[in-house]
């Protein structure tokens, strides 16, 4: 954005920003918004043109922006993950889909191999401004593979940064600002949360870099990101009526993750619960933990608890809401927490 | 050999002169100067591993004296030395990865129009495919060169590429250097189909097969598939019929699965002797000629290995430099512990 858009826009009435927005809505506007500003930025993938993909997140843009610019691609992952680091090379910013999470698996190759290395390899000169949407986690009762906890997965790859959006707000300026930026980034947007509206101020961002408090409270973190935010708001709703006030961190980034925030909550409220839908062993709710033992051991009151998906396969529809945390298993660890007693 | 390609009339195609002849001699001899050195630098304990192209000289160089560096670009494998050198890459740079100084080599693929060294099998041909699309998106004219062998074309990705290819219409030459084995397993193990090239007719793709040992006959096919991508008629796939005569790599031991005898009779004409029985029975070079190429060759590779000898291992910082253009605060603190753990020792 020009310097003088970005005063025209602050200058702007606050009706003419303020928008109400699905996040599918806000992330169709944002990458309308990046083919408009950056003419090297492309979409594609399976789906993605004629019919705007499977979640309509390209609606219209192909129309919009042209067949080059946002485009279909044979159905092969593998081969739009490959065709991205040379199009990058060519000096392009693609910003493919894989149409579900689970269908990143068959691309892990290109993504784990080359994209996250390349710039590496090439000692700076090949850099990878490649924007990787991933529709992600579950709650829609898919079939198999059409919802899965990535992030743990890629986030342990050396070379890729992950970011997850949690509303319309986020979701818009953070693609936005991960299209902006050099370096690879998978970006997992909540499909459950596509179609829930929320405001947009499109004019102000605001800080993008790290976590974000989505309600301040004095006894207990509540640890999140994606399609669990919400779900932990409602508990700190439900929490409050018990006399409990409840902080909820967003992590949005969950690599690199923000150790200063995190800390910084946590060293108030002393207490914390990390809620996630990937399986427990060996997912983020580790790392959180270890970050908030590492900065706060002295002034905790409990142990880190993780409210998280199990170690199993991700069920099938009918079993979805016994895997995912619901509010009564985060009330359960927030209880946990709140109970402990030192030995 | 069997070529489908429809004849293209452009300046381009016109027979190499007896300079160029001479040139492409000179490259070759290079090459395998600085190929055999490695493997004896390898023994001698200047470098860990390297994998040689006794026998693909004229592959590589040839089908990369097709390429035009000012447009073109090329993907390598890890066994494209032939490749880098007749590009004209920075000699130390390239073999520095074979020294272990750098995965991918020390050299600037953009400047060099050389990606960087690849380990993994296929792994860069999907690349070549989304780079010669880009030429068609932004109206360049450059060619992308994919190489690799007949065992990554068992590889799904190049099956994706090819695919992807021929759908898109992307100015790409898959080169395939034949060499007969893929480390341990003959072609006839790995290849359904009858050959790589005859694979392509599936994807509506020209594949020709050329013999890979004659430097002329590659750089014709090479050049003719190029002028076919640059007329906007899509992917070629050139297969380049050749043998790997010595080891897979410095590693490996071909006695295991193959006989001297077999390999002698197998490999066919050296390409080098072949190429220099042919200038002087058409009288392009004499001997002085080739005297003189052996002499730049030799000195050439003792100043490459002097460089490759001089350098130092990396700053252990560039370890952390080059993960991301814009660091993160995480990896900032790892480098700043690194620093104080390793002044500290
Ligand atoms: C994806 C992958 N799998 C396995 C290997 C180990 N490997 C290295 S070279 C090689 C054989 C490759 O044969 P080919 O493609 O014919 O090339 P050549 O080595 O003969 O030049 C194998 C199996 C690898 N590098 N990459």
């Amino acid at each position: 954005m020009s310097e003088s858009t970005a005063t025209l826009e602050a200058r702007a009435p606050m009706e003419a920003r303020l928008t109400q927005l699905s996040m599918q809505q806000a992330l169709n506007r944002a990458l309308d918004e990046v083919l408009s500003t950056d003419p090297k930025t492309l979409v594609f993938g399976e789906d993605c043109g004629q019919l705007g993909g499977v979640f309509r997140i390209t609606d219209g843009l192909q129309t919009k922006h042209g067949d080059t610019r946002v485009f279909d691609t044979p159905l092969a992952e593998s081969g739009i993950l490959g065709m991205s680091v040379g199009l990058a090379m060519a000096g392009f910013h693609p910003i493919p889909e894989v149409q579900f999470d689970g269908f990143a698996y068959p691309a892990i190759n290109q993504i784990v191999c080359q994209i996250a290395r390349m710039n590496y390899r090439s000692r700076g000169t090949l850099p990878m401004p490649i924007t990787l949407r991933v529709p992600s986690f579950g709650g829609i009762r898919a079939p198999e593979h059409h919802g899965e906890s990535l992030e743990a997965l890629f986030a342990h790859v050396p070379g890729l940064k992950v970011v997850s959006p949690s509303d319309p707000h986020d979701a818009y300026h953070l693609l936005k600002y991960a299209a902006s930026r050099p370096d690879p980034v998978i970006f997992m947007e909540p499909k459950s949360r596509y179609w829930q509206k929320g405001d947009v101020d499109t004019a102000d961002g605001g800080s993008l870099t790290g976590a974000r408090v989505v309600r301040p409270g004095r006894h207990l973190t509540l640890v999140a990101w994606g399609a669990m935010v919400a779900r932990c708001l409602q508990v700190a709703e439900l929490a409050a009526e018990d006399g409990i006030d409840v902080e909820v961190l967003d992590l949005r980034w969950l690599k690199p993750i923000d150790a200063a925030t995190l800390a910084t909550s946590v060293g108030k409220t002393r207490r914390a619960v990390v809620v996630h839908e990937a399986p427990l062993t060996s997912g983020l709710g580790a790392e959180v933990a270890q970050l908030i033992t590492q900065s706060c051991f002295d002034t905790l009151k409990a142990p880190v608890e993780r409210v998280t998906g199990f170690d199993v396969p991700y069920p099938s529809g009918d079993l979805e809401d016994e895997y995912i945390p619901n509010i009564d298993r985060i009330l359960l660890g927030i209880q946990r927490v709140l109970e402990y007693r030192r030995g | 050999m069997d070529s489908i390609l429809p004849a293209v009339g452009t300046a381009d195609t016109a027979p190499l002169g007896p300079g160029q002849l001479r040139e492409l001699y000179s490259l070759m001899a290079a090459v395998r100067y600085l190929d055999t050195s490695a493997v004896a630098w390898q023994r001698q304990g200047i470098i860990p591993g390297y994998a040689p192209e006794l026998g693909q000289e004229a592959a590589q160089v040839g089908s990369a004296y097709a390429l035009d560096t000012a447009r073109d670009f090329a993907f390598p494998t890890y066994r494209e030395m032939g490749v880098a050198r007749a590009m004209g890459v920075d000699m130390v740079a390239y073999m520095s990865t074979h020294k272990a100084t750098w995965h991918g080599g020390m050299y600037n693929p953009p400047a060099s129009r050389l990606a960087p060294i690849q380990a993994v099998v296929a792994g860069s041909v999907l690349h070549a495919v989304g780079w010669a699309h880009g030429q068609t998106l932004s109206g360049e004219q450059g060619v992308a060169l994919s190489y690799f062998g007949d065992g990554a074309s068992s590889q799904g990705d190049v099956h994706e590429a090819m695919n992807f290819a021929a759908v898109m219409k992307a100015p790409v030459v898959f080169f395939i250097q034949n060499n007969g084995w893929a480390i341990s397993v003959p072609t006839e193990r790995q290849v359904a189909g009858g050959s790589v090239a005859a694979r392509a007719a599936g994807y509506d793709i020209p594949g020709i097969q050329v013999d890979g040992n004659d430097v002329v006959a590659v750089y014709e096919a090479t050049r003719n598939a190029f002028a076919h991508c640059r007329q906007g008629n899509g992917p070629v796939v050139v297969e380049a019929m050749t043998y790997r005569r010595g080891p897979h790599s410095t590693a490996d031991d071909p006695g295991r699965y193959r006989s001297l005898d077999n390999e002698r009779i197998d490999a066919g004409v050296d390409p080098l002797e072949r190429f220099r029985k042919r200038l002087l029975a058409e009288g392009e070079a004499d001997e002085a000629f080739f005297a003189a190429a052996h002499d730049a060759a030799r000195a050439e590779e003792e100043a490459i290995r002097i460089g490759i000898e001089a350098l130092g291992p990396r700053p252990g910082n560039e370890m952390f430099d080059f993960v991301f253009q814009e660091t993160t605060p995480v990896l900032e603190n790892q480098a700043t512990r690194w620093r104080e753990e390793s002044e500290h020792v």
